[in-house]
């Protein structure tokens, strides 16, 4: 799987009431959720998102809160995927059991806002083709990816129904 | 102790780092979460929960309903739980989930706990390993009975000495958080020993509670005496106690001296911002909320009642007190706390998690600042972004309510440092 997009560029820290306040809980919609993606890290961030973007962000992405609404945020804005020097452990586990791509990436600098970037799971390579520079990702464990090629929990776990029936 | 635990459920010995499908022992969710994990375990085309008994549904993020939307978020959880015949605990019946469960001693020492919210970890206060997952992760849980898990390491807090007067256990958090970073202790469990015996039960469930906020999986206590004289009259079911193995090594060991701490706050905008509250140049506040999933126990309002027994809140201050469930809150009407707080100038609410999140009953406006006994301090958590939250203990929380600014309970009683 290869992902190529602009990047947007987030810093460290950015928990999951940045990714999606509180007070738009009351809906499971990714597409409204998606209106509001990143808007309490700055309320004029949801309208700067372009379809097919690949976030960067520094240390302890997705930090706070269970909601897995931050990950349908992120889809419903149209958020490719995410590459961060690290994410935190819930967050962490939501976007793989949606199927959504997350890449740790310890060694994450100098990508600035607006590069053209590609993101290559098999090779386990982020390149930013605005510099030409190269960064390895940390690679995933084996069953987790294996729950993210499947597009996430529920249809991982409907290919593996006789494990419980 | 975490390992052993696994290890346990797994049927085998297990190494951090490993991922283990394991059986669980309960599994929750509440009013945010669940109407996900329904979704989920509707699309896993499962027609029945693993066991009605080790299900429960809790609304208590946006309830009593604060608008159309969450009463209809609600109506979806409580059907659900209808129809499955799960545990659901109504408003006027029920309370904040962390504090409910374990007062109805349906978690347990020794088991396997997996909530759809981050504060599940609040249950290692009784020996369990629980731990927060997402919505998707609970529904697969409620479907099948099990879940995978990443072993976590073991980072092991030695606890020694005995508290100050004014000094709770979310100083005792706080100073951890501050210690190993909002991060520091991710893919990780804290262990606490040494003389445990020096934090009352319900202190312990505020240091487990925010050991989400260093990051880490869970944060358990082995279950001592107290834990078991607490569950004597309550457990829902048998269970069996795990304890640290004595040769059982850890990725690193921290010490914290109980007797050094002083109170502390948490600035803006993170948990790990830790000041003690003496060091603190002056902070005028609007609101102060004593409360939430992480001190709204009864020692938590016994010490905020402590504070304001024949004092008046600060005219220019609103305080908020929020039992963490109807059985503290009708406690509190009997034992005559509720008397001191009204009295005070505060008002009494219904359990909720509310204002923690910027939901309903004490929401910030732009410029406001509040002292609050919750657990995060995030840019705009409780409300307007340009609003700024100051975390302390529920005594600090109080004293500021009477001061009009942040201040330690020892201004009030005239005492110096310990």
């Amino acid at each position: 799987m290869t992902y190529e997009g602009r990047t947007l560029v987030v810093g460290d820290d950015v928990d999951t009431d940045a990714i999606i306040p509180a007070q738009y809980l009351v809906t499971t919609d990714p597409t409204e959720l998606g209106r509001h993606c990143l808007q309490g890290l700055d309320p004029a961030l949801p309208g700067k998102i372009q379809t097919g973007a690949i976030l960067v962000a520094g240390r302890n992405f997705g930090c706070g809160s269970s909601r897995e609404h931050a990950v349908l945020a992120l889809k419903g804005a149209g958020i490719r995927c995410v590459v961060a020097r690290s994410f935190a452990r819930i967050f962490f586990r939501n976007a793989i059991n949606l199927g959504f791509p997350v890449i740790e990436c310890p060694g994450l600098e100098g990508i600035e806002e607006g590069h053209l970037v590609s993101v290559d799971l098999g090779a386990g390579v982020i390149r930013d083709i605005s510099t030409q520079r190269e960064y390895r990702m940390a690679r995933l464990p084996h069953f987790i990816l294996e729950i993210l090629t499947a597009g996430g929990l529920v249809p991982w776990a409907k290919e593996k129904e006789a494990r419980w029936r | 102790m975490v390992e052993a635990i696994i290890a346990r459920h797994a049927g085998r010995t297990v190494a951090a780092g490993e991922f283990v499908e394991v059986p669980v022992d309960f599994v929750l969710a509440n009013d945010i979460t669940a109407p996900l994990a329904i979704r989920a375990f509707r699309e896993l085309g499962v027609e029945r929960v693993f066991d009605p008994e080790r299900v429960a549904l809790v609304p208590d993020h946006f309830t009593p309903n604060k608008d159309v939307r969450s009463a209809e978020q609600c109506r979806v959880t409580r059907e659900f739980a209808r129809e499955q015949g799960i545990h659901y605990f109504e408003v006027g019946h029920g309370g904040i989930e962390h504090v409910l469960l374990p007062e109805r001693g349906l978690v347990l020492p020794g088991e396997i706990v997996v909530g759809g919210d981050s504060h599940t970890c609040t249950y290692g206060a009784l020996g369990a390993f629980a731990t927060g997952m997402g919505s998707t992760d609970v529904g697969y849980s409620m479907a099948t009975g099990k879940t995978w898990v990443r072993v976590p390491k073991t980072i092991r807090v030695e606890l020694r000495g005995l508290l100050s007067r004014w000094v709770m256990g979310k100083d005792v958090v706080l100073h951890l958080i501050e210690k190993v970073g909002t991060s520091g202790a991710n893919w990780c469990a804290f262990e606490f020993g040494g003389e445990i015996g020096s934090l009352p039960l319900d202190d312990r469930f505020t240091v487990a509670n925010m050991a989400v906020e260093a990051g880490a999986t869970a944060g358990l206590f082995p279950p001592d005496e107290e834990v078991l004289a607490y569950l004597e009259d309550r457990a829902a079911r048998p269970f069996t106690p795990l304890y640290p193995d004595p040769d059982a090594s850890y990725a690193e060991v921290i010490e914290v001296d109980l007797g050094n701490l002083r109170p502390l706050v948490a600035r803006p905008h993170s948990p790990a911002n830790v000041v003690p509250v003496d060091e603190l140049d002056e902070v005028p506040i609007d609101q102060v909320v004593i409360g939430s999933c992480t001190n709204g126990r009864w020692r938590d309002l016994l010490m905020a009642a402590e504070v304001l027994r024949g004092r008046r809140v600060h005219p220019e201050v609103r305080c908020v007190v929020i039992p963490g469930t109807q059985g503290l809150h009708l406690r509190a009407v009997r034992e005559g706390l509720a008397e001191v707080f009204l009295t005070a100038g505060a008002v009494l609410s219904p359990p909720t998690c509310g204002p923690c999140l910027g939901g309903h009953m004490g929401v910030l406006a732009a410029g406001e600042s509040c002292v609050s006994t919750t657990n995060r301090n995030f840019r705009g958590r409780m409300g307007h972004p340009e609003s700024k939250v100051y975390l302390a203990n529920p005594a600090v929380a109080a004293a500021s309510a009477v001061l009009g600014r942040i201040a330690s309970p020892e201004e009030l009683f005239g005492e110096g440092r310990g």
